[in-house]
């Protein structure tokens, strides 16, 4: 059973009737952190809930460290949870929140209290133990929740779309404390988010789910830079996809010019999808560019210009440093390494 | 621009002036002054009557309807918090119905719903035929401290429910799924969690079910009879049979102050500053 710590084999939930997820096959290595990204409804906070207990799968096995746990209760697993709205406890205090797992287990008031005190440091909330929840901040509540389930040491720890409260500042650094406190704790974690960019920032493995149906799976970098399908494309990040026919391997024509590119293995006289990413076209003067366009709208967004570029009647997005004026004709240039090439969807 | 809503208010704040603050104006006018002052001329204050009312056999009318009524409520509690956490897990299309039954019997009179117990409470009621039909001995329920408890808490239960049902319903889900991953099982979850939380629905509904129990006359009038006389008994016998409004009014506002002291201690009891299920 290799070193899976969690292993789903084939499962399938429906809710009234309707699959939300449909033959989930994935395993998740000790001490990685794994994303389950997609957009709402693509389940991927069924599958979390699966794993933590509190949805049974209607066909599959869920197996941790090599145990099937399809019937065990959530109290009885060794992993704990993040909510996504951290749910804690009203009527108790931060250091009485984070106390609850080990009252629990009964220890001792010195171990108790040793340990919530350390992870009070840990989270730099230091002298806040007596107070009450509402009058802490939607950061503190989140680390507060966090601590709660750390404090258990558990095996596995699970989280909810933990930062979809925290305003973009605070995301960001919650988002490089998570993963340095997963990397020095060495607890597998698995998150679930639609934020490509956090799932980007923060995994060693993504999976990316829409519709039930695990689309991709991999690392951060594989999935950006050679996504299976237009749907990863188009879900991470952004893209421009054109209908195009494979003439040859190696050789691609869309928008009625003809393209090299790295893909090999097509039919001759295929249609595929073909995916080029904003940031990879890059701006010429009109007549220097493979092809020609008009530009329709200019954006400043800070670090680049975001252009609509009309060419061939095709409407591109490019991200770019350099800018041309709304009405000017361009030229893009795009280089074989710039084309992604993918089966048509359905 | 002027804030004309407020103009709203006022048909309602004539309407608390009229019968709400100036009857409790009168009440303690009558409670302060002797039964003699009749005119504004002649007008006597004294404290005779709340000197009147700290005898033993008044006291222990008082006693003993705190008595009855802190078991009608307890009762009450009982029978009452199990219901509302059925009523609050309870498939939605069943839950309305639930409820539906708890206050159907509120739609009728309490005065014909009290005449009803004394037919089934009866020596020649209906449990009573029951037993005698099943060979056992005829019991003697009606016009006991037993039939006036059964009564209250029959009357007021709703009070109890319908409080601890809303703090339930309300109750954030994840809180006991964050419980149960946190290593609770069923009866832990309820322990420390479920409880804890509907504690203000708890709180309210004792409030609401010992304030009309404490005060109640018709109840252990038509059930109790002579055996269980309460507070809300003496006070109508002072003002209807003996003509004594100073003596109740007295009796009233003593009463006034034992509810509000209760109160304030009971919301000292309650933790939950804001949201929750509060009515009060």
């Amino acid at each position: 059973m290799n070193n899976a710590i969690i292993q789903l084999n084939n499962i399938t939930k429906k809710f009234d009737g309707e699959i939300v997820l449909d033959d989930i096959t994935l395993s998740v290595k000790e001490n990685e952190f794994v994303t389950f990204l997609g957009p709402s409804g693509c389940g991927k906070t069924t599958t979390l809930r699966i794993i933590g207990g509190f949805e049974t799968p209607d066909e599959g096995e869920v197996y941790f460290d090599g145990k099937l746990i399809n019937d065990v209760p959530p109290f009885k697993r060794q992993l704990n949870t993040v909510f996504q709205k951290y749910a804690l406890f009203p009527h108790l205090n931060v250091f009485e929140n984070i106390a609850f797992g080990l009252r629990i287990k009964k220890m001792d008031e010195k171990t108790i209290s040793e340990k919530v005190e350390k992870m009070l440091e840990l989270f730099n909330l230091k002298n806040y133990g007596k107070r009450r929840i509402d009058q802490l901040s939607g950061g503190q509540q989140q680390r507060i929740a966090i601590a709660r389930a750390l404090v258990n040491e558990p095996k596995v720890l699970l989280l909810d779309e933990p930062l979809g409260a925290l305003d973009l500042k605070l995301r960001k650094e919650m988002q490089h404390e998570l993963k340095a406190m997963q990397k020095q704790l060495g607890i597998t974690f698995i998150y679930v988010t639609h934020d490509q960019e956090e799932a980007l920032t923060m995994s060693d493995t993504i999976i990316v789910m829409n519709e039930g149906i695990i689309q991709q799976m991999g690392t951060p970098i594989d999935i950006y830079n050679e996504p299976e399908n237009a749907f990863v494309a188009d879900f991470i990040g952004e893209s421009n996809i054109l209908d195009g026919i494979m003439i040859d391997d190696y050789l691609v024509e869309f928008l009625g010019k003809r393209f090299e590119c790295l893909d090999s293995g097509f039919g001759r006289g295929e249609e595929v999808d073909v995916v080029i990413r904003p940031e990879d076209l890059d701006l010429t003067p009109a007549g220097e560019g493979k092809l020609e366009g008009i530009v329709k709208s200019v954006t400043f967004k800070g670090v680049h210009y975001e252009m609509d570029i009309v060419a061939n009647n095709f409407e591109f997005l490019v991200h770019s440093t350099d800018m041309a004026p709304v009405g000017t004709t361009v030229g893009l240039t795009l280089t074989p390494d710039d084309i992604h090439i993918m089966e048509k969807g359905e | 621009m002027k804030n004309r809503t407020k103009y709203f208010a006022y048909p309602y704040v004539l309407w608390i002036f009229l019968f709400i603050a100036l009857p409790a104006f009168l009440v303690l006018l009558y409670s302060i002054t002797t039964k003699e002052s009749n005119g504004l001329t002649t007008i006597h204050f004294t404290l005779e009557n709340f000197k009147k009312f700290f005898q033993p056999m008044y006291l222990n009318i008082l006693w003993d309807s705190i008595y009855l009524a802190a078991i009608s409520t307890i009762i009450c509690l009982i029978l009452g918090y199990p219901a509302a956490l059925i009523i609050s897990r309870a498939h939605v299309s069943k839950r309305n119905t639930l409820l539906f039954l708890c206050i159907l019997p509120m739609w009728m009179n309490m005065l014909l719903r009290t005449y009803a117990w004394m037919t089934i409470l009866g020596n020649n009621g209906i449990l009573n035929n029951i037993f005698a039909f099943l060979g056992l001995p005829r019991f003697n329920m009606l016009y006991t401290r037993g039939a006036t408890v059964m009564g209250m808490v029959y009357n007021f239960i709703p009070f109890m429910i319908l409080p601890i049902y809303t703090a339930l319903s309300k109750m954030d889900k994840a809180l006991l799924e964050a419980a149960d991953d946190l290593g609770a099982d069923k009866r832990t979850v309820f322990r420390k969690v479920i409880f804890p939380l509907s504690m203000p629905g708890v709180i309210s509904g004792i409030i609401m079910v010992f304030m009309p129990a404490v005060s109640t006359f018709i109840i252990p009038q038509l059930l109790g009879g002579n055996k269980s006389m309460m507070i809300g008994n003496l006070v109508e016998k002072l003002f209807i049979l003996n003509g004594d409004w100073n003596f109740g009014s007295a009796i009233s506002i003593v009463m006034m102050l034992i509810i509000l002291l209760s109160m304030s201690i009971m919301n000292k009891f309650d933790v939950d500053k804001e949201g929750g299920a509060r009515l009060w």
